[in-house]
């Protein structure tokens, strides 16, 4: 994998249908050894990126999923101290030294997200989603690691990476990240796709979806987004409308305007936005798409 | 495409990349210039890109710089426009500064945003109970108070006037107690609802070791307290324009003294000047307000620039531990009703709502006006606050919250 039509290709292959700019972010990555951040609304596809990338290079997804109050012990690593606790009662009375020994061994040594990916022979890519969930320490503890890509760990000594991961970021913009993580990454912001794009992912996500349903969802999707709605349905909301249309068997969406309306409970989420997309509204959606 | 073909001459290449390599500096100190991040090693990868056989055609080039660049959706999109009018010498679509540009030399001063802070009793004959109603207002000249306006005021407003330091201090003072009163407040009640919670056992053993490592006290895990977080909407309008200066200076302090604090101005338009404010450069963040506030002094449309928060802004800005303070007279142009909406809309997503009124210090003054009415329902302290003295009378009222 190396130009980026060759890297679009492999994504492609993978499910993910990647637009020029992302696949010129991927080898941006490649070359400068940089994570990537990724930024946009919910349900662009910012995860998949990652899921599509660990695919076609045919490695491990590790994910680390970030919320408030995530410390090192769950992101990082922590003791069995279970196992440990355990392990003195049953060596009762027998040298202090070498139960310390043992039981700060690798086998009592619990390995989370980070520590893994930076352990594994081959490198994995990954995934440090929705960072912005996270506070503001653990980001800069994620500093440090994305930096230098090795990990103290008192008792034991320090591990350098074996291998250096490929690493993608996602955030959703529930908080403003440092600037010092944005600096060392590599930034693409993923829209919504256009029509044509939209499209060819309905078709390769969903096996029996023609092109000319696959065109008309698509059409369907952008003329809603464009309406004033408080929560805009995202790619995964469309494959699941087309998932849900394929399901009853439509072949023209025309046919079937009341299907249409009924299955938009796929697309519109919130109550307001159910009562803004009305029968007619959805009728002169539907008078648009060709 | 990630190769660039035959290979010129040592000689030739010494030549290219020297010159390159200035256009590239050049490059990075425009982009500085326009608010992006770039370090050094920014500047490093960006020439080992060009090395590579980025730099063979313009688009990719372009696209390849963008992801190194940009740092935020706001670099993401003007990124394409800078560019272009860097290296392809087109015109620049967004209002942006390029190297060297004579340092906004525009900025004509507006008679209306003068500071008030001490003059406020010497004007009180032109302070009038203001009527609700629309009208033009018979009066002419400073003093005029009549409602909002409709008309979007183009001029760029000067907020010179809020370098003044001894008002800078106070402000910063004021903000300060407000912001000691509100913390210590907030946690103490966080404190007391919130009882255990999963068990620590490295804390434990450590804790224990005296017990020769039978677990006799637990410790269990706490909870981070997270920091009170204020975000502050000031109405920047023409009716509010006695008063922009000093909340201006008060937003300052509140955005120094505050962990964590966010600032928006809204008129017709709705502007985040967090950034601007912010900034170590007294000047810089003078004509950066300046060119965000334009529009300022003209009408109201509250409703509309709630909404656009809301929208935008709010998932962002606003966590479980917000507490936003609008600054408003309350006299709405646009939809009352939507306003109502937006304002419901934002008290489901905050903590507390504080809605300080100026005109509510002035004897005889009753919230009639429509925008005002809407509001209210949502609002968890509506408070007079004209001057910096009387915000700081607030603090017990703000620490209850």
């Amino acid at each position: 994998m190396k130009t980026r039509d060759e890297i679009a290709q492999a994504l492609a292959a993978c499910g993910y249908i990647a637009d020029a700019e992302l696949s010129t972010a991927v080898s941006l990555m490649q070359l400068l050894k940089r994570p990537l951040l990724l930024e946009g609304e919910a349900g662009v596809g910012k995860t998949e990126v990652a899921k599509a990338l660990a695919c076609a290079y045919a490695t491990e997804l590790i994910r680390l999923q970030c919320y408030e109050g995530l410390d090192q012990s769950a992101a990082l690593y922590e003791w069995n101290y279970q196992r440990q606790l355990l392990a003195i009662q049953a060596h009762h009375g027998a040298d202090a030294d070498a139960i310390e020994d043992q039981i700060f061994s690798e086998k009592y040594l619990l390995e989370r997200p980070l520590l893994a990916a930076i352990r594994r022979e081959t490198p994995p890519v990954l995934l440090i989603d929705e960072i912005d969930r996270a506070d503001d320490e653990f980001e800069a503890f994620l500093l440090e690691l994305l930096s230098d890509f090795q990990v103290s760990i008192p008792e034991l000594g320090t591990i350098t990476a074996s291998a250096i991961p490929h690493v993608v970021l996602t955030s959703n913009g529930t908080r403003e990240l440092s600037d010092a993580l944005r600096r060392r990454c590599l930034y693409h912001y993923v829209d919504y796709p256009d029509v044509d794009r939209e499209a060819r992912i309905i078709m390769a996500r969903i096996d029996s979806a023609s092109a000319s349903l696959s065109l008309q969802i698509a059409r369907m999707v952008e003329g809603i987004r464009k309406e004033e709605l408080r929560k805009v349905p995202g790619v995964a909301e469309t494959l699941d409308w087309a998932a849900a249309l394929v399901g009853l068997d439509v072949r023209d969406l025309h046919d079937v305007p009341e299907t249409v309306f009924e299955t938009m409970m796929c697309l519109l989420k919130t109550r307001e936005d159910r009562a803004r997309v009305t029968r007619e509204v959805s009728q002169r959606l539907l008078g648009k798409v060709a | 495409m990630s190769c660039c073909g035959d290979h010129p001459s040592f000689e030739e290449i010494d030549e290219v990349s020297s010159l390159v390599a200035q256009r590239l500096s050049a490059f990075l100190k425009t982009l500085r210039d326009n608010g992006f991040a770039v370090g050094l090693a920014e500047g490093r990868d960006a020439a080992s890109l060009m090395a590579s056989g980025y730099a063979a055609k313009p688009g990719l080039l372009r696209s390849a710089l963008k992801h190194l660049f940009s740092a935020r959706k706001s670099d993401w999109d003007k990124f394409d426009g800078l560019f272009d009018a860097f290296w392809l010498g087109k015109r620049v679509r967004s209002r942006s500064i390029t190297s060297g540009a004579a340092k906004a030399a525009s900025s004509p001063s507006l008679k209306n945003l003068q500071d008030t802070g001490g003059t406020l009793g010497s004007q009180s004959a032109t302070d009038q109970v203001p009527s609700a109603d629309d009208g033009p207002g018979g009066r002419s000249g400073e003093g005029r108070m009549e409602g909002a306006s409709r008309a979007e005021n183009l001029s760029e407003v000067d907020f010179r006037k809020l370098a003044d330091p001894e008002q800078i201090a106070q402000a910063h003072d004021a903000a300060k107690r407000l912001a000691k009163a509100m913390r210590t407040r907030l946690t103490r009640r966080d404190r007391a609802r919130r009882r255990g919670y999963r068990l620590d056992l490295r804390r434990t053993i450590h804790r224990n070791i005296s017990h020769g490592g039978v677990p006799i006290s637990l410790v269990k895990r706490q909870r981070k307290d997270k920091p009170l977080r204020l975000v502050v909407l000031l109405d920047a309008s023409g009716s509010m324009s006695m008063y922009t200066g000093v909340f201006l200076r008060f937003i300052h302090g509140v955005l120094d003294e505050f962990r964590e604090a966010e600032a928006f101005l809204f008129h017709t338009r709705l502007a985040h000047v967090s950034g601007a404010m912010k900034e170590r450069d007294a000047a810089r963040a003078l004509d950066r307000l300046s060119i965000l506030a334009q529009g300022a002094g003209g009408g109201t449309r509250i409703g509309e620039s709630l909404a656009t928060f809301n929208r935008h802004h709010a998932a962002r800005v606003i966590h479980s531990r917000t507490c936003v303070m609008i600054v408003s007279d309350g006299y709405e142009t646009g939809d009352a009703n939507l306003l109502g909406r937006e304002m419901a809309a934002l008290a489901k997503r905050c903590r507390r709502i504080v809605w300080l009124n100026p005109m509510l210090a002035w004897q005889g003054y009753a919230p009639v006006a429509a925008g005002i009415k809407a509001a209210l329902p949502h609002v968890d302290l509506y408070a007079p606050a004209n001057t910096l003295n009387s915000l700081a009378a607030l603090e017990p009222y703000l620490a209850r919250l």
